[in-house]
């Protein structure tokens, strides 16, 4: 197949010749994502932490809900997102449609779910390790939840690089709410989506492969910081 | 209370991130415009061709947002933009009388046409009579990937169906395929596919993927395309940009601006005629 090998070439030449678009677009693609990632997990991980040790009514309700809401269309998000800003919509007089922070309102829709889901799970399967523990201790709940989230840091942030894998890659919200504004809202998933729909099937590939770089160099930048940490840790 | 406060303070928080971190993409100033446009315009460079002029002339920052003519529309009666620049006559007339705009002004024009794979199984290479090769191609059960998507071309090819007195609603799914996607996703459906396809003239142009693909049938005065450019009403959505919108229309029917369009090709040939009055 050599279309895999024109992409790669094409996507190599994007890459070395630092094409002054696709820097544009790379730029704002990581910005919106990470911007939506940092705002989910300062709202996901305390809802996810309190789900997760504090036992009241409707908690196991609420946790279902979070879980469905992992499955959420982001089409649908997009659309949902688009009525309540657009102008004749209730938040339309804040201009927001059409703009880099519609794309980050949207994105935060769909991963906090997953941060509250996943990290919640995370720290239940501590807190019922630990739990007996603690008490006969009487460690209070916050100094428990802390040494929770020191012993699974790995594991929250595996849940914190899912969320940023869901918002690079979504375009079904960030092109309906953005709109796909060149040198304004175009990001690299709504740029793939327009390459594709003119035909231009291997500069859409190549984006694809730089959008999968991106992604591979963010795991493998948090593989290795916690290698680099177990082993200071071993010292 | 501690709580309630510490609410408000997060979302205050919020709303500051979600504002500076995008000093650079300010969206709505002054000078900056949004037009909602149609796939076509779009998708063949006609806006990076003449934007720039547009700036240079005016000062005016239009950002184009490219979807089909009934969405466009849709959005532009949510107020969602300063103007509308689409392809479909009599909808465009049903905006302006609605009061969604004052006027409408003819802005350039091209033609719609019919592509097809080489081998031609409906046999209507070319034809110049629209309505009789969509017969024969629904004589011939041969593929067929229509927009279904509420677009301008979509909504002439529904009108060149009607003339046939075929109802090709009925085979949709066996040789009358409705994508209900853009233009380009349509023809990109009929190139895999070994389907005709009703294109404009600029969509076909500049597509990339087009395999065997050949234009089958042009030439038929029904295969007329115009483009409308509307100010959305102001009075009515007071969020429009009346200086700015106006400033951009009067430059594409100006002789300057209808010139330009004039000038902009696609491999060497002349992808829209101006018809401004």
């Amino acid at each position: 197949m050599s279309i895999y090998s024109d992409s790669l070439a094409a996507a190599f030449g994007l890459l070395a010749t630092a094409d002054s678009d696709l820097m544009e677009i790379l730029y704002l693609s990581i910005n919106v994502s990470l911007l939506s990632l940092v705002l989910s997990c300062a709202i996901g991980l305390p809802i996810g932490a309190i789900l997760a040790i504090r036992q009241f009514h409707g908690r196991d309700t609420l946790v279902g809900i979070f879980n469905a809401l992992m499955g959420l269309p982001p089409v649908v998000v997009g659309l949902l997102v688009y009525l309540h800003l657009s102008r004749s919509g209730p938040f339309g007089w804040l201009g927001l449609l059409y703009t880099p922070q519609a794309m980050v309102i949207a994105q935060m829709i769909l991963i906090t779910p997953i941060i509250i889901a996943l990290s919640c799970q995370v720290l239940e399967d501590m807190h019922e390790g630990y739990k007996d523990f603690f008490d006969s201790l009487v460690v209070p709940k916050r100094t428990a939840l802390v040494a929770y989230i020191i012993d699974a840091r790995y594991s929250l942030m595996t849940v914190i690089l899912a969320g940023f894998g869901r918002a690079v890659s979504e375009v079904g919200a960030v092109i309906i709410v953005g709109g796909n504004i060149d040198h304004l809202t175009r990001v690299m998933t709504t740029a793939i989506a327009l390459e594709t729909s003119k035909g231009e099937l291997e500069l859409a590939l190549a984006l694809g492969f730089v959008l999968l770089s991106i992604s591979l160099a963010v795991n493998f930048l948090a593989q290795w910081l916690k290698a680099s940490a177990k082993r200071r840790a071993y010292v | 209370m501690q709580i309630k406060r510490n609410m408000t303070v997060t979302k205050f928080i919020i709303f500051v991130v979600l504002n500076t971190a995008f000093l650079t993409g300010n969206a709505f100033a002054d000078n900056t415009i949004l037009v909602q446009s149609t796939t076509s315009t779009k998708n063949s460079g006609l806006y990076d061709h003449i934007l720039p002029l547009v700036k240079q002339d005016t000062g005016v920052t239009v950002n184009i947002v490219a979807v089909g003519t009934g969405a466009a529309i849709k959005n532009a009666m949510n107020c969602d933009g300063d103007v509308l620049l689409v392809h479909s006559r009599k909808r465009e007339d049903q905006f302006v009388a609605s009061g969604y705009s004052k006027k409408r002004y003819d802005v350039m024009y091209n033609d719609f046409i019919i592509v097809g794979p080489n081998d031609d199984p409906a046999g209507i290479a070319k034809m110049n009579d629209a309505v009789a090769a969509l017969k024969k191609i629904a004589a011939t059960k041969s593929k067929f990937a229509s927009r279904g998507d509420d677009s301008g071309t979509h909504g002439k090819e529904r009108s060149l169906w009607k003339r046939t007195g075929v109802n090709q609603d009925a085979s949709s799914g066996s040789w009358y395929l409705e994508t209900g996607s853009s233009m380009g996703a349509t023809l990109n459906t009929a190139v895999g596919t070994e389907a005709y396809t009703l294109s404009d003239r600029s969509s076909w142009e500049v597509h990339a993927n087009k395999s065997d693909f050949k234009i089958m049938v042009q030439g038929d005065k029904r295969l007329f395309n115009p483009y409308g450019v509307m100010l959305i009403d102001p009075v009515r959505c007071p969020s429009v940009n009346s200086n700015g919108g106006k400033a951009f229309i009067d430059w594409l029917i100006s002789e300057k601006g209808q010139k330009a369009i004039a000038r902009f090709k696609v491999a060497g040939k002349q992808m829209f005629y101006p018809n401004a009055q």
